[in-house]
């Protein structure tokens, strides 16, 4: 017990001499999740739109009118020819166009169905699909009202039903990116923290020699690891803290659930991260190796295929199952959980069940690997 | 007037870079396998959503009210809930995405031409899907909304209803909105950004580090050369990723280059030597590879996946953050891509770019040499 102490305090001497690293540790990831907060966004609102509006009637005003009113579209241009909508699309000035022809408000007028043409950028999926939807409702709408006038003009007093909606939406009922991309940042930065920074710490050893020179003392490998992960486990727990500061702070995100178990389900999670950077390390014989092991084998599907960005339920059912394998995937249902819905280990249960699995699975294969090469 | 001599530089990289199976092998090929892994399992549709409802009135009109839903591929799963406590328990555990309520006087109220109102709740946790979802659902409502109004119309005895409006949406550039058009270019951005910081920014503080600095000090090399050294094997090396990387989009994306070839073979060439300058200039910089490591991520990994473009769009950002991704170089070539490989535009639509990215690199590979000279000395 007393070697480890001895351990410990050796490590966390080194880690205090080097005064970069340090400030790194504390500063990046503050920078990272008020970047990621303010920036990582897909909010669809302020769409450019061009109109070539034909008409220009009253009718084809209103039209227009109902589109500019919503947060949705902004007017960016008017123009006089089609030939223009291509240019604009082409250039990236406008992401949307609509198109109102010459008989617009006289075919309202006599009833007969008059063609709006409304065209889309396509290369922004998400945005397009979207402003599409918002495109059509508000178009249904005013073709509604459109009928409806019509009816009180000539004097019918009956009134054909209508279904009105009633949306309500909970857990984030501003629909703010930054509400789902704040509590993730959590996890991607303590993968990044620490998994990555722990094997290059023992791999360092490895390439300098010195993890030769411990090995004839008469410390443990196993002493020797907790050493090595406990001021990762530390910078761990300091950003864990930082970035709960910091998200109520800056973007007022509130922790609705229990901060006990936020930070508990943390500490399950810190363990497999620390277990994959053990893990690395004893796969890799230079630091270069280390990582470029963890980017493009562990980070980059870790990022991708655990749902930080993309949902897991649209991927192929293959990258589905291989996203079981990733704690990122656990964690993340776990902090949104807590963060946004404000449940408890009832429903999170399960979560922590498969990391702790895997924390466990991942230390001591790590462990068993590092002895087999030291012995 | 002596030419540079970095040939032989060049020569003891490669040896270098060739004894490492490992790194080799995930400089080559890595890049393609992300793009093929990547195009295929990320995209933003939103199909298949798991709908519950909650059907107060249990008539027929109610019945064939909610077989709207799932005769769309959007929603495909369907709770039928008993009572209305179920809901909590189905939103907190993820079981479904949201929540339709009739009431118990839907038919009622549409047969004596009453409005009647639905309540729709969405889990909005992960905001931009349930921006979608509701746009769906609120779709698919209107639809249903003009037909309930053309029969109660007819039910009125008037002659058929004809909708005023023909809305005629159309999609350009990329017609069926795969995401995959969208992502690809902006993949094959991130990956070579990360794959040309990462090769060199361990390059010279590696060398520090283990002290064969010292032996490259006391030989009469200049710092331009030994930086022209480092770069040039990576500079080959990520030119075939690069290749590597169109083919296989060509190949399993159908996202085939529109554009001018050369064109973008010019532009990917300044994107890769910047990429390349930017992690020596890094590796010059500290003195651990552990610190290499950790700017590495900072400076180009995580802008280049939030601030580029690549998954949201820089519109949508703060102002002050639009300012911050000018600075890089992602940003640029990604307008590029897109604009040659998708739009199919030429060089007028893209050269300011074009020039950002050339001057970037001219930079980049300066201050990196400024950098070395200071530690040679």
């Amino acid at each position: 017990m007393k070697t480890i102490a001895h351990i410990i305090r050796k490590e966390f001497i080194q880690l205090l001499q080097d005064k970069k690293m340090l400030r790194l540790s504390i500063f990046a990831p503050v920078v990272q999740l008020i970047i990621l907060g303010y920036a990582a966004s897909f909010d669809v609102s302020n769409i450019p739109m061009i109109v070539c509006d034909f008409d220009r009637s009253p009718a084809s005003r209103e039209l227009i009118r109902s589109f500019s009113c919503t947060e949705y579209f902004t007017v960016v241009k008017y123009c006089e020819s089609t030939s223009e909508i291509n240019s604009q699309l082409d250039d990236g000035k406008a992401s949307v166009a609509l198109v109102i022809p010459n008989d617009f408000e006289k075919d309202l007028g006599i009833g007969k169905a008059t063609p709006l043409q409304f065209i889309a950028d396509g290369t922004e999926t998400s945005s397009a699909s979207i402003g599409l939807n918002y495109a059509f409702i508000i178009v249904s709408r005013y073709s509604q009202k459109i009928v409806l006038e019509s009816l009180i003009k000539r004097g019918s007093t009956l009134m054909p039903a209508r279904i009105s909606t009633e949306f309500r939406v909970w857990y984030n009922p501003e629909l703010k990116s930054r509400n789902f991309m704040v509590p993730g940042v959590l996890g991607l930065l303590l993968m990044v923290m620490t998994m990555v920074l722990t094997s290059l710490a023992i791999v360092k050893e490895k390439e300098l020699g010195t993890l030769e020179q411990i090995i004839v003392t008469p410390i443990r490998p196993t002493q020797l690891i907790i050493g090595k992960l406990a001021p990762f486990f530390l910078i761990g727990i300091i950003d864990v803290l930082l970035v709960v500061f910091f998200a109520s702070l800056i973007f007022n995100l509130p922790l609705k659930g229990s901060e006990v178990l936020l930070l508990s389900l943390c500490l399950i999670f810190l363990m497999t991260t620390l277990g994959l950077g053990l893990f690395i390390s004893t796969i890799s014989r230079t630091q270069q190796q280390a990582m470029m092991t963890a980017i493009f084998f562990f980070m980059l599907p870790m990022i991708f295929f655990s749902g930080f960005v993309f949902p897991i339920e649209n991927m192929p059912k293959i990258i589905q199952y291989i996203s079981y394998f990733l704690p990122l995937r656990y964690f993340f249902v776990v902090v949104r959980g807590i963060f946004l819905k404000g449940i408890g280990i009832e429903i999170l249960w399960t979560q922590a069940l498969a990391m702790f699995v895997f924390g466990i699975t991942i230390l001591s294969l790590s462990i068993l690997r590092f002895h087999k090469r030291l012995g | 007037m002596k030419s540079l001599n970095v040939f032989p530089i060049v020569r003891k990289e490669f040896r270098q870079i060739k004894r490492d199976k490992r790194i080799l092998g995930v400089l080559l090929f890595i890049p393609a396998l992300m793009l093929f892994m990547f195009g295929y399992a990320l995209n933003f549709d939103v199909k298949h959503t798991r709908l519950a409802v909650y059907d107060e009135e249990k008539s027929r009109t109610s019945r064939e009210f909610t077989q709207l839903f799932f005769i769309s591929e959007y929603f495909d799963y369907i709770y039928t809930l008993q009572s209305k406590s179920e809901i909590n328990n189905l939103l907190d555990g993820e079981h479904v995405r949201a929540v339709l309520i009739i009431p118990s006087t839907f038919s009622k109220d549409l047969q004596k031409g009453n409005s009647t109102s639905i309540q729709v709740i969405v889990d909005g946790a992960n905001s931009s899907t349930a921006a979608t979802v509701l746009g769906y659902i609120n779709s698919i409502i209107q639809q249903y909304s003009l037909k309930v109004m053309s029969q109660s119309f007819m039910r009125l005895g008037r002659q058929q209803l004809t909708l005023p409006i023909d809305f005629q949406p159309r999609i350009w550039y990329n017609p069926e909105l795969k995401s995959a058009k969208f992502l690809v270019p902006g993949l094959i951005a991130f990956i070579l950004m990360i794959t040309t910081v990462i090769s060199t920014t361990l390059s010279v503080v590696r060398e520090r580090e283990l002290g064969t600095m010292e032996q490259i000090m006391v030989s009469p090399i200049k710092p331009i050369e030994l930086i022209l050294g480092k770069t040039i094997p990576y500079i080959i090396i990520s030119l075939f990723a690069t290749v590597m990387i169109l083919v296989l989009g060509y190949i399993l994306f159908d996202i085939s280059i529109k554009g001018s070839v050369l064109l973008l073979s010019l532009v990917t060439l300044f994107f890769l030597v910047g990429g390349l300058g930017m992690g020596l200039f890094i590796s010059t910089l500290v003195e651990t590879q552990q610190l290499a490591f950790m700017v590495a991520i900072i400076v180009s990994m995580l802008p280049t996946f939030v601030l580029s473009g690549f998954v949201f769009p820089i519109r949508n950002m703060p102002l002050i953050i639009q300012g911050v991704t000018y600075i890089l170089p992602a940003r640029y070539f990604l307008v590029t891509l897109r604009s040659i490989i998708l739009k199919g535009v030429g060089l007028s639509a893209f050269w300011d770019q074009a020039i950002v990215l050339f001057v970037y690199a001219v930079i980049m590979i300066s201050i990196s040499s400024i950098r070395m000279r200071k530690i040679l000395k």
